[in-house]
């Protein structure tokens, strides 16, 4: 009987410990999923290995918070499924803040902002697409984007425009080139840069900072940046850390670890690495 | 389960049905008309062309598809301009025609097993007889063995079509937006990926039950031999004097 007691006393407090250690679950093991197809933001380089801004940057935040670090790859569209699912806790994707995204999951601060425009190849009419070199903001500079948004219209009429799916890139041309042009959506970047050197594709619409990477790949050597760069409104506030919505301590490291990294230089020197298009605000 | 949502995405989804079928049933259509070509050279007896289809089905059928649909979209658009030389560029320029291409392909690989299976099961008895009353080759083939070898055939081939009902989730990689394609969109715009894809689930669940109603009626049709005769309704003899 009295051996069942302390089985049972032992079992009570084991249960409780448990309890308690979930209530404020210590953070050791940071299990963070980037997609390996985004260069030169995230990519699979020789052997699959995964390598580039953001996965530096995941490294060096997780020394920063002092925890062990684990990068994975998961496919862009059911990057965010899987994040609520538990299968990691946090996505380092390139992935910009929306407030279509902020229903389902939290953001960290903003670690990285690029311009998106349009990439052609250079022997396309559409090289001459208006703006190119300025980059404008969707809010901030309302009428000049309007402006430019509609010069690009009557060109684009009828073409197919490239865009990988459940993006931002296509929720921008969603809104504005919906009925005007073609659009196909594609499962990576990665695909629909082979598609337009193919000539399948008229545009594509990316990141600056992705379209400046492929184009300078010897085999995308005829591909180039048309027209204005575009942020704010559907394009998005920014590239932060995608968290789940209950954890908010390992949000609060995250802010912390992201803005030491920005006081003592850390993540403007990963930026001036691995980034040749100019990257916006980092304060 | 939020079955209000479900009944949204159902209605989202039905859209890609026409493109799901199109895709189907046009891939099984041409596929069936190259596998009995596949068929026919395998039964032929002539080596060269024997080992062409032998070589074709062992190439089709031990790749995956997901690798096919790759390499013909992707592969080819990297020979643009030998294809556009060749005038077929305009063909694979298209996502629509290389996934045709990909499963169309596909099925005549596996659609020419099942056919010369059936072929191979008509009882030579049968064959002899026809001969023996004089019938000429395209005669026999046409009334004597091509029915026999449809009959047997046919349950391995509805396999074949449902398969390929299935496979064309697989044009959704190269942008085509049927059933599974649009299941991936609406899960990134909505998260929610569990309702999704049940409902899409669901959507190929009720177009393979039709394939299996359908297939089965052609059975039915095809074996009235193997069916106890009608019974004649027997008019009552008196009813022509009342």
């Amino acid at each position: 009987m009295r051996i069942l007691k302390v089985i049972g006393l032992a079992l009570v407090g084991s249960a409780l410990a448990m309890g308690s250690a979930q209530a404020q679950k210590k953070w050791e093991t940071v299990k963070i999923a980037t997609e390996g197809a985004y260069a030169p933001w995230n990519f699979s380089g020789p052997g699959g290995k995964l390598d580039g801004f953001e996965v530096e940057l995941a490294n060096d935040l997780c020394r920063r918070m002092g925890v062990k670090c684990e990068v994975v790859a998961q496919d862009w569209d059911g990057i965010i499924p899987a994040l609520q699912a538990g299968k990691y806790d946090a996505i380092m994707a390139g992935m910009n803040v929306t407030p279509k995204r902020m229903e389902a999951i939290q953001f960290s601060r903003v670690y990285a902002a690029s311009p998106h425009g349009f990439g052609v190849l250079k022997s396309s009419p559409l090289a001459k697409l208006a703006g190119t070199g300025e980059v404008y903001h969707l809010e901030r500079d309302a009428a000049q984007a309007q402006t430019t948004i509609d010069a690009w219209k009557p060109l684009l009429k009828g073409k197919t425009i490239g865009v990988q799916g459940s993006t931002v890139n296509s929720a921008f041309i969603e809104k504005h080139f919906k009925g005007v042009a073609e659009i196909r959506e594609y499962k990576t970047t990665e695909q629909h840069d082979l598609d337009l050197a193919a000539g399948r594709l008229d545009a594509i619409f990316a990141g600056h900072s992705a379209l400046a990477a492929t184009a300078e790949k010897p085999e995308f050597k005829d591909m180039t940046i048309a027209g204005a760069g575009v942020s704010g409104d559907v394009l998005g506030a920014g590239v932060a850390v995608g968290l789940r919505k209950g954890d908010t301590e390992l949000k609060a490291m995250f802010d912390k670890a992201i803005n030491e990294a920005i006081a003592d230089g850390g993540l403007a020197k990963l930026t001036a690495k691995w980034f040749t298009v100019k990257m916006t605000p980092q304060t | 389960m939020d079955f209000a949502f479900m009944g949204q995405a159902f209605m989202t989804l039905i859209a890609g049905i026409p493109l799901t079928l199109q895709l189907a049933f046009s891939s099984v259509a041409l596929g069936a008309v190259l596998a009995l070509v596949l068929a026919a050279m395998r039964q032929s007896g002539i080596l060269p062309l024997d080992w062409f289809a032998r070589g074709y089905v062992f190439v089709f059928r031990g790749t995956p598809l997901l690798v096919q649909v790759f390499l013909i979209y992707y592969g080819l658009g990297q020979f643009r301009p030998t294809l556009q030389e060749w005038g077929l560029w305009t063909f694979f320029r298209e996502p629509y025609w290389c996934a045709l291409t990909a499963l169309t392909l596909n099925t005549a690989a596996y659609a020419s097993e099942i056919i010369r299976g059936g072929l191979q099961s008509v009882p030579h008895g049968q064959v002899e007889a026809a001969r023996a009353c004089g019938m000429p080759r395209g005669l026999l083939f046409r009334r004597i063995v091509f029915p026999i070898a449809v009959r047997q055939a046919l349950p391995g081939y509805s396999n074949e079509i449902i398969l390929m009902v299935k496979a064309t989730s697989l044009a959704s990689i190269i942008t085509m937006m049927e059933v599974t394609g649009l299941a991936h969109k609406l899960i990134s715009q909505t998260f929610r990926a569990i309702e999704v894809f049940v409902v899409a689930g669901a959507i190929y669940l009720l177009l393979n039950f039709a394939v299996t109603r359908i297939v089965m009626a052609v059975e039915h049709w095809l074996s009235p031999h193997l069916r106890p005769p009608p019974t004649p309704i027997a008019t009552p003899p008196e009813a022509a004097h009342v």
